[in-house]
């Protein structure tokens, strides 16, 4: 592969501070600085950094913004009031996933409103693509890809709003968890949403990427650990997030990733409405399950699920669990093999190692709110 | 151990040769500190059983860490005459001291021919440089 890969502005930081770099989604990203268990339990306990900047920030403005939005994601957009984020997913016609997403709805300064659509940087010129001709007729809505322009990072874990608040001039203890706004942050125009992808309370800065390294700095000197690509996953997982291109693909439709919740069906047309009407009707079809495991030996993505020897699904993430202290994994089952408690195994390499399947997550904070 | 007194596989296991009571050579076997650096956390080694033969290249063993799990390559041709059993327990001895404590198996050698494959600690260097960069 000739291609090089696309840096994010923190990329010479990651590079200077023991970041090892790896390729992911056509980004060199820090897979991880010293030690996954250390970031991930850093995570819990305190406060880490993730660059998430690969991730693609697609902007809408314009009078028909709103309505446009609601046309191509399964959440109702027109209800969202400025300020509300949300977990939504962008459909092919035929019910697949093509993309989970955040939707943001944003006050400007000048009392009026604009969009942002968070989306996986593996899928950031998918969407682009699909979005590009349903844009073309839509006269009163103007797009803009702003990922290069735009830095993100993610501050995540129980001291996150103490290291936040100081640099931000909204009071974060009247945001909500999943609510959004701008602000300044360390005196540079940014959005802060509470919002993140590890189970922890926390927050994403959107921010101009020229002033990403300052505040980076200003947040490690605080006391936030950096993190990589190994903790996020890890973290996620325990929280039982699906991840796109694991739990999610264009070949699994919302109702089997369980994510019933991010899908609005009455009274509305988008794309994949018509389908999902029929699909949510489906039974039979495999579904996402946890599942929790004794051996130490790790299920990885691909290995076969098992119930008395016979195949009855397989894991898309597994890994080791720092805070459980076991290995834990997601995977697809058959229906019939789906409640939590009932006991099936794993095939590694060549080894049928028990497993259990729970209800997800496999980890929840105590403390704070709900996604809305 | 020092590693400059070890051989090396191309697969980063380590091996320390010594004589043994009855004539023949008993091979050491563990993992170099580089490999064990690019494992980190740790969550499972699987040692080989006392008694099995082995020929040099077959995988004997696998060690597991958060991220990524890997074979453990007999770097000799022999027979297995010891295993460090508290290994799998004490993951952490693995990174603490790679060429003492985080020893894993002792080999007795049939045959001596597959020790030519086998790098010195500056040739095994070479080769870390070239993998890690």
């Amino acid at each position: 592969m000739a291609t090089a890969l696309a840096q994010t502005p923190l990329f010479d930081w990651h590079a200077s501070h023991g970041g090892r770099m790896v390729d992911f989604a056509g980004w060199s990203m820090p897979v991880q600085y010293t030690s996954i268990v250390a970031e991930h339990t850093a995570t819990r306990t305190a406060a880490t950094l993730f660059d998430i900047s690969h991730m693609g920030r697609l902007r809408f403005d314009g009078p028909g913004a709103a309505g446009f939005l609601d046309s191509v994601v399964t959440r109702r957009v027109t209800d969202q009031q400025p300020g509300q984020v949300r977990y939504s997913l962008v459909t092919r016609d035929d019910g697949g996933i093509l993309d989970d997403v955040l939707v943001y709805h944003l006050a400007d300064a000048g009392g009026g409103s604009y969009w942002l659509m968070v989306v996986n940087a593996s899928n950031r010129t998918k969407i682009v693509e699909f979005l590009e001709p349903r844009l073309a007729l839509a006269s009163d809505v103007l797009f803009t890809d702003a990922t290069f322009d735009w830095a993100m990072i993610a501050v995540q874990g129980p001291h996150a709003s103490a290291l936040v608040q100081p640099l931000v001039e909204r009071s974060l203890d009247t945001m909500k968890y999943y609510h959004a706004a701008e602000t300044r942050i360390a005196g540079h125009g940014g959005i802060v949403s509470r919002t993140g992808y590890t189970g922890e309370d926390g927050y994403e800065l959107i921010l101009g990427a020229r002033a990403i390294e300052g505040v980076w700095q200003t947040l490690i000197a605080a006391g936030a650990t950096p993190a990589g690509l190994g903790a996020r996953d890890t973290l996620r997982l325990e929280a039982g997030m699906p991840l796109y291109g694991h739990e999610l693909s264009e070949a699994i439709d919302p109702f089997q990733a369980g994510l019933d919740f991010a899908v609005n069906l009455p009274d509305r047309a988008f794309s994949g409405s018509a389908a999902l009407q029929t699909l949510k009707q489906r039974t039979g079809v495999p579904c996402r399950v946890g599942l929790t495991m004794t051996s130490k030996r790790v299920p990885r993505e691909g290995f076969h699920i098992l119930s008395s020897d016979k195949v009855v699904g397989s894991v898309t993430s597994g890994t080791f669990s720092p805070t459980l202290e076991c290995p834990i994994a997601m995977g697809y089952v058959q229906p019939e093999f789906a409640q939590p408690d009932t006991e099936l195994a794993i095939d590694i390499r060549g080894r049928a190692e028990p497993a259990r399947v729970v209800t997800l997550p496999f980890y929840r904070r105590t403390t704070k709110g709900s996604r809305t | 151990m020092k590693p400059e007194n070890l051989l090396f596989a191309k697969t980063h296991e380590w091996v320390y040769i010594e004589p043994d009571a009855s004539g023949g050579k008993v091979a050491t076997v563990g993992i170099s500190a580089f490999a064990l650096e690019a494992l980190t956390d740790l969550v499972y080694i699987e040692l080989p059983k006392l008694g099995r033969t082995l020929k040099a290249g077959e995988s004997f063993g696998e060690i597991e860490s958060v991220k990524a799990v890997s074979d453990l390559y007999s770097p000799v041709d022999g027979t297995v005459v010891a295993v460090h059993d508290a290994l799998p327990n004490q993951l952490e001895a693995l990174p603490a001291d790679p060429y003492g404590n985080g020893w894993i198996a002792k080999i007795k050698l049939a045959d001596e021919s597959a020790l030519g494959e086998l790098m010195n600690y500056a040739a095994y260097q070479k080769q870390c440089a070239e993998e890690g960069h």
